[in-house]
């Protein structure tokens, strides 16, 4: 969604090309009176410089840093292990009373622990879906969109077999076929055969417009082959609507795991996800933390990774030369 | 317009088979049918287990079986359970009815709402509403429908425990009450499911209102009706919002062809006999066919309302020509 705002300076006017300034529209002294300098800047120096300077964005990347930095040392931040039982302390609403601060569950084990054991097992299941699944889309869209004829239509079908159904309905099933819940990378390995689809069109759709230009035409002119051209020369130009899906892709696939383990399709015990846990808060309706904690860790974690996307679009779309506020 | 709606049609019955083939192959797979007559003593002899596993085609390979579930789902409506031995076709439709009545009651709600925020949004860009606006649907995008459904739930059965006061219940969907009452005990019951529902798709409505909106504000012919000293409203309205209106027909009619069978987690929670909730129980019975006749109606349902979307679209912009 673009919305018009005004355009703010970034110092350097648009056209750049290798450093230099086409039409020289900039006067030196007033860019060095502001207290900058005209300096050489690749795409990727822009882009990441729009990034830093959309705030929203990065309360996202910080808030992401913070959520999955407690799941990827769980083993060292977690006061407890996710299955150590504490008989005394059944059914405890949060209290700092032996560092309970998310409270304990139904047989004693400490919430604060388990969501974050949780939040490990959701952050691999939703960081290798996306990585896979770009990896992979990439791969048979640039050839689809490449070579287009018969490769291209066997392709796209079944792509749109994907289409027909809703992802949960096919996810459902064919969790179903392979035992109800399996291992984490079960359900990676489910959610990664249905995630490539979406990278995969749009790698095709912009391969089949890049196909036709002039600087491929170039490359083939010198003799450079078909995977040269296009993971040399064509793929740098497709890497910014990737990133911003694989971006993506992570929250849904985060929510995905959640929904799957929510239905009991998901990951198999003992391993806590948090999906799991708030499936297993459903029981105990006055016992509200056991339900709550864990949904709002989800929520945090789709919101700061819908920030962080949002600001990958704004800064890594080379027609914009905008900062949104 | 005739000939490609009939293209369309035509194109959708191969994509048709090839889903239910695929889904057929996978659901077959996921568990054996007979398991529990294996485990009940009285018919678990290695002749009435041939013979059911003849009767039921269950002996041959997989494309005859298809083709044998084929002839079925068209002769029989659907079929009937391998489970239960009863036809199929009560069930669903019951089914189809309760989650009608929910997803119609949260689209027509969500729509209104959504326009409405949308438009006001717009026009109001940037000011507090619309930030407020922008911030709660982004959190009610980002919210999982089952946490909002269980949270619900929580508020609700603490209301009742507290107060014993029963404003929603929070599962079912009557509860035996006389002809008088029924409708209102039936809003009470699925009152909570829709509002769930109603969330998840107003934020998505208002989103959309007021990114088209702002799309077409920003128009030549917009900046024209305003240089002719039209008065704002009529710009807005007669202008504005018409033109605004197009995409989201098309994104109502996406959305609520996925509802239909989609809303699985919404009715699991409430324990709603629709549609997901007939899937879900199905499916952990291992009940083949009746997953089967689910799959069927959902992927006809996804097809016919992407057709009914990009029917509308044409029908309502001039500029789109379909031949």
């Amino acid at each position: 969604m673009t919305e018009p705002t005004a355009p703010l300076d970034l110092g350097t006017p648009p056209a750049v090309l290798d450093g230099m300034p086409i039409g020289v529209p900039v006067s030196v002294d007033t860019t060095e009176a502001q207290g900058m300098e005209l300096t050489a800047r690749s795409q990727w120096s822009y882009a990441r410089r729009r990034f830093v300077r959309h705030r929203l964005a990065m309360i996202g990347l910080l808030g992401l840093i913070v959520i999955f930095g407690a799941g990827a040392l769980a083993n060292y931040v977690a006061p407890y292990t996710f299955d150590q039982i504490d008989l005394t302390n059944v059914l405890h609403s949060p209290t700092t009373v032996g560092h309970h601060v998310f409270g304990t569950d139904e047989i004693g084990r400490d919430y604060l622990s388990r969501v974050i054991y949780g939040i490990r097992t959701s952050e691999q299941v939703g960081l290798t879906v996306a990585v896979v699944s770009s990896i992979f889309g990439l791969f048979v869209g640039a050839i689809a969109g490449y070579y287009r004829g018969w490769v291209d239509n066997v392709i796209m079908r079944i792509t749109d077999l994907v289409l027909t159904l809703p992802v949960l309905v096919v996810l459902l099933t064919v969790a179903a076929m392979l035992g109800r819940s399996g291992s984490e990378w079960t359900i990676v390995a489910i959610l990664a055969a249905f995630f490539w689809t979406p990278i995969c069109r749009i790698v095709r759709g912009v391969f089949l417009s890049l196909r036709e230009k002039e600087y491929v035409e170039a490359a083939k002119a010198v003799g450079a082959g078909d995977m040269r051209i296009m993971f040399r020369h064509m793929l740098p130009n497709t890497l910014g609507p990737i990133v911003v899906n694989g971006t993506l892709a992570v929250a849904d696939a985060i929510i995905i795991e959640a929904f799957l383990s929510f239905l009991g399709f998901g990951i198999a015990d003992p391993t806590p996800s948090l999906g799991k846990l708030v499936a297993g808060g459903q029981q105990f309706p006055q016992d509200w933390w056991l339900t709550v904690i864990p949904g709002l860790v989800l929520v945090m974690i789709v919101v700061c990774v819908n920030f962080v996307g949002d600001g990958l679009r704004d800064a890594l779309d080379p027609q914009q030369r905008r900062v949104r506020a | 317009m005739l000939t490609y709606i009939a293209r369309r049609i035509l194109y959708s019955i191969p994509v048709l088979l090839a889903t239910s083939f695929l889904s057929f192959t996978f659901v077959t797979k996921a568990g054996d049918p007979l398991a529990n007559l294996r485990a009940n003593p009285r018919t678990n002899s290695p002749g009435v287990l041939k013979h059911l596993a003849h009767v039921y085609h269950l002996d041959q390979s997989l494309p005859i079986r298809y083709w044998y579930w084929l002839q079925d789902v068209f002769e029989h409506k659907l079929g009937q359970s391998l489970l239960t031995s009863q036809p199929i076709w009560p069930d669903i439709s019951r089914a189809i009815g309760h989650t009608l009545q929910i997803v119609l009651l949260a689209q027509v709600i969500a729509l209104i709402l959504g326009v409405a925020v949308g438009i006001y949004s717009a026009i109001r860009q940037y000011s507090v509403f619309d930030y407020t606006m922008t911030s709660l649907s982004f959190l009610g995008y980002a919210m999982p429908t089952f946490w909002l459904a269980l949270i619900l739930q929580i508020i609700f059965v603490d209301i009742y425990l507290k107060w014993h006061v029963r404003i929603f219940y929070t599962s079912g969907l009557n509860s035996g009450v006389t002809s008088s009452t029924w409708s209102i005990d039936r809003l009470q019951h699925i009152a909570l499911p829709v509002i769930t529902l109603t969330v998840v798709s107003f934020a998505l409505y208002s989103r959309y209102m007021r990114a088209t909106m702002l799309d077409v504000i920003n128009s030549d012919y917009v900046r024209t009706a305003r240089a002719k000293g039209l008065p704002e409203r009529l710009v807005i309205f007669r202008h504005v919002v018409r033109n605004a209106l197009i995409p989201i027909t098309t994104v109502t009619a996406l959305q609520f062809g996925a509802l239909l069978g989609g809303a699985i987690v919404t009715e699991t929670i409430f324990t709603l006999d629709g549609m997901g909730f007939f899937f879900i129980n199905r499916l952990q019975a291992n009940d083949v066919y009746a997953v089967m006749a689910y799959i069927i109606v959902v992927a006809v349902t996804v097809i016919v309302f992407n057709l009914i979307a990009d029917i509308l679209y044409g029908v309502l912009d001039p500029r789109i020509r379909y031949d």
